[in-house]
């Protein structure tokens, strides 16, 4: 989308700039003169937020990093050195490991909003996969500093994460001893993992920069699905409009960061993670981080090595194929009255099968693991294809314009009503 | 462009493949240390033995040693033991091996104590085969270590190990 952009250098500094490298008129378009639809809700700051979230990770991340030692002996009391000495240390460990929770709770939201209103079909296709490539990346780098505290929770989750590799047929074996670098988790492994987990970050900033690029080439979704057609009435520029809506999303989540920071900073860390790793004793119960439970949940539900970890991964990888498993025309749930109920039912499925990986994997738990986990394929395998050719959607209005017309009629309308009544 | 029939390759074709080939072997030699380097290095290498005095195991006992940073359990059987896992029929396991090929001396089992399915460690005397259970995912080994249920695809491993006298086993 082309902004309307305005931007004339002022000072003489400027000009200066603009003529040698255009960096302001850049930053102008993109982030001041930028069009963003004008119906947008609140599910649309989640972009801000997640940006505000990288940024806080690498800040509370790289101080971190001037205290922690990642050595198998120094490791674990590195972390407590951290908690007890280090000026503000407590905070930031707190600041940094709920961070980690607050950032994939904002991608989760991210996500099941594209989703619901069809942000991912034509010509936005790329820019979901880039999304899918973050989830990826953010999977691997929070896997990644869990271990770093060398608990016990660290240690076998790093054991079971990297033994997912084995399953490979022939050249399993050979890979995990090269994750490892060695036959087990040891010494090698920290020192490597920390290495990732500092560098990963950056890698998934790179990203997010190709992501918000494909984004500012087709522009924004919103949530009547229709493109813009009349950018002068439907639009308004980035700044002050979506800047400052932002920040009130923003607020509101931070809001419930500080909360789970300062308030109840264990609540979504494990106890078993403030025991030293022993390499000779698994604990009775390994969980994985909260975020990860529905894909753990789906490995278990599956009996066999080979396939629950190629399940697994095909729960992820099934996600970036969503633009060609979706044949619907019409793009937002709005106008699709029953794609929006299995919606609802799919998101139903994902936190059972989170509420499932962190039970026990026998008996009815296990059944239910194997209900949903079946549910959570055939809705992007059968409904989503099928849907699209059988469902009867209701009429889609030419433009936003009208959309949003026929919204404030039908607000007005009730109003009135309610009156009448009163 | 001409639309000639393919002219036999002259000088500058061969500088070019030759070019092209020489860069990608260089590619290759750069790249692999880069990769290379993540195998276990020397010192990790160099821990890979380790010896164990079993003159004072009793009978019924596992012992569990380091090895490669794994636990190896050494477990002296008791005559029940050995039976059951002399007697189990290969068309009940998963993965049909006779006790025979997993002992060097019946009264003595030695494996590596990681589950084959995700690396936890099997906890000794439990599960339904009076072998291992493993609280991970609940697979289940036999006297024998062989896996008898649950998600795990084989065996405990049997290390490389030998008997230096009647008292002590090298393994590794
Ligand atoms: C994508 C952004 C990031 C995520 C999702 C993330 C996630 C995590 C998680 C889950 C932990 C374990 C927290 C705990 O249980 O204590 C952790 C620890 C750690 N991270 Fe990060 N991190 C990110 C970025 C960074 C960056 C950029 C650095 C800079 C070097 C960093 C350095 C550390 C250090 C030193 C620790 C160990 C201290 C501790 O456990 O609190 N992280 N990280
Ligand atoms: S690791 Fe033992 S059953 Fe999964």
């Amino acid at each position: 989308m082309s902004g309307h952009s305005t931007y004339t250098p002022k000072s003489a500094f400027a000009r200066w700039l603009e003529r040698r490298l255009p960096l302001l008129s850049f930053i102008h378009a993109s982030f001041v003169a930028f069009p963003t639809p004008k119906n947008l809700n609140y599910f649309w700051t989640f972009g801000a937020i997640l940006s505000f979230m990288l940024v806080a990770q690498i800040l509370t991340g790289v101080v971190l990093a001037m205290h922690y030692t990642p050595e198998t002996t120094l490791a674990f009391n590195s972390i407590e050195h951290i908690m007890r000495d280090v000026n503000w240390g407590g905070v930031l460990r707190y600041a940094h490991a709920s961070g980690a929770s607050m950032f994939f709770l904002a991608a989760y939201i991210h996500m099941f909003r594209g989703m619901y209103y069809g942000s991912y079909k034509a010509p936005r296709e790329l820019l979901w996969i880039l999304g899918v490539i973050l989830f990826l990346l953010m999977m691997a780098t929070g896997f990644l500093g869990y271990v770093l505290p060398w608990g016990q929770m660290s240690f076998w989750a790093a054991t079971v994460i990297t033994n997912l590799f084995s399953a490979i047929p022939y050249v399993g074996n050979a890979i995990t001893t090269w994750l490892l670098g060695g036959y087990s988790v040891d010494n090698p492994t920290l020192n490597r993992f920390y290495a990732l987990h500092y560098l990963l970050p950056f890698i998934v900033a790179a990203v997010v920069g190709l992501h918000v690029w494909a984004l500012h080439v087709v522009g924004q979704n919103n949530p009547t699905g229709i493109e813009v057609k009349d950018e002068a009435k439907e639009t308004v520029p980035f700044s002050p409009h979506a800047t400052l809506k932002d920040s009130v999303g923003l607020v509101l989540f931070l809001v419930l960061y500080a909360w789970l920071t300062f308030f109840v900073p264990n609540y979504l860390l494990h106890p078993d993670n403030y025991i030293e790793a022993n390499p000779l004793v698994t604990p009775a119960h390994i969980v994985p981080e909260w975020y990860f439970l529905p894909f753990y949940a789906i490995l278990r539900a599956i009996p066999n090595k080979l396939l629950g970890v190629i399940a697994l991964f095909a729960s992820i990888i099934i996600v970036a194929a969503l633009p060609w498993l979706d044949t619907s025309r019409v793009r937002s749930a709005v106008y699709r009255p029953a794609f929006k109920k299995l919606f609802w039912v799919f998101v139903a499925a994902c936190l059972g099968l989170g509420y499932l990986g962190a039970q026990p994997a026998e008996g009815v738990y296990l059944i239910a693991g194997r209900i949903l986990m079946a549910y959570y394929f055939f809705h992007f395998l059968a409904l989503m294809p099928a849907l699209g050719k059988i469902e009867k959607t209701s009429p889609v209005p030419d433009s936003i314009e009208e959309a949003c017309r026929a919204a404030s009629a039908a607000r007005a309308d009730a109003a009135k009503k309610a009156k009448a009544h009163a | 462009m001409s639309n000639q029939k393919t002219a036999a390759p002259n000088r500058r074709d061969i500088l070019f493949v030759a070019t092209g080939a020489a860069t990608a072997v260089a590619t290759g030699a750069a790249v692999w240390p880069l990769i290379a380097q993540m195998n276990p290095d020397a010192s990790t290498l160099a821990l890979a033995s380790t010896e164990l005095d079993i003159s004072g195991i009793s009978e019924g006992q596992i012992v569990t040693v380091k090895w490669r940073g794994k636990p190896v359990f050494v477990r002296r059987r008791t005559k029940k033991e050995i039976e059951e896992a002399v007697n189990t029929p290969l068309a009940e396991l998963p993965d049909p091996q006779p006790d025979s090929a997993r002992v060097k001396k019946p009264e003595w089992l030695v494996v590596v104590g990681v589950c084959t399915h995700l690396g936890c460690i099997p906890l000794g005397h439990e599960g339904e085969f009076d072998g291992w259970f493993c609280p991970c995912h609940g697979s289940t080994y036999d006297t024998s270590g062989r896996i008898r249920s649950g998600p795990a695809p084989s065996n405990l491993e049997v290390p490389q190990y030998s008997f230096l006298s009647d008292a002590k086993i090298k393994i590794g």
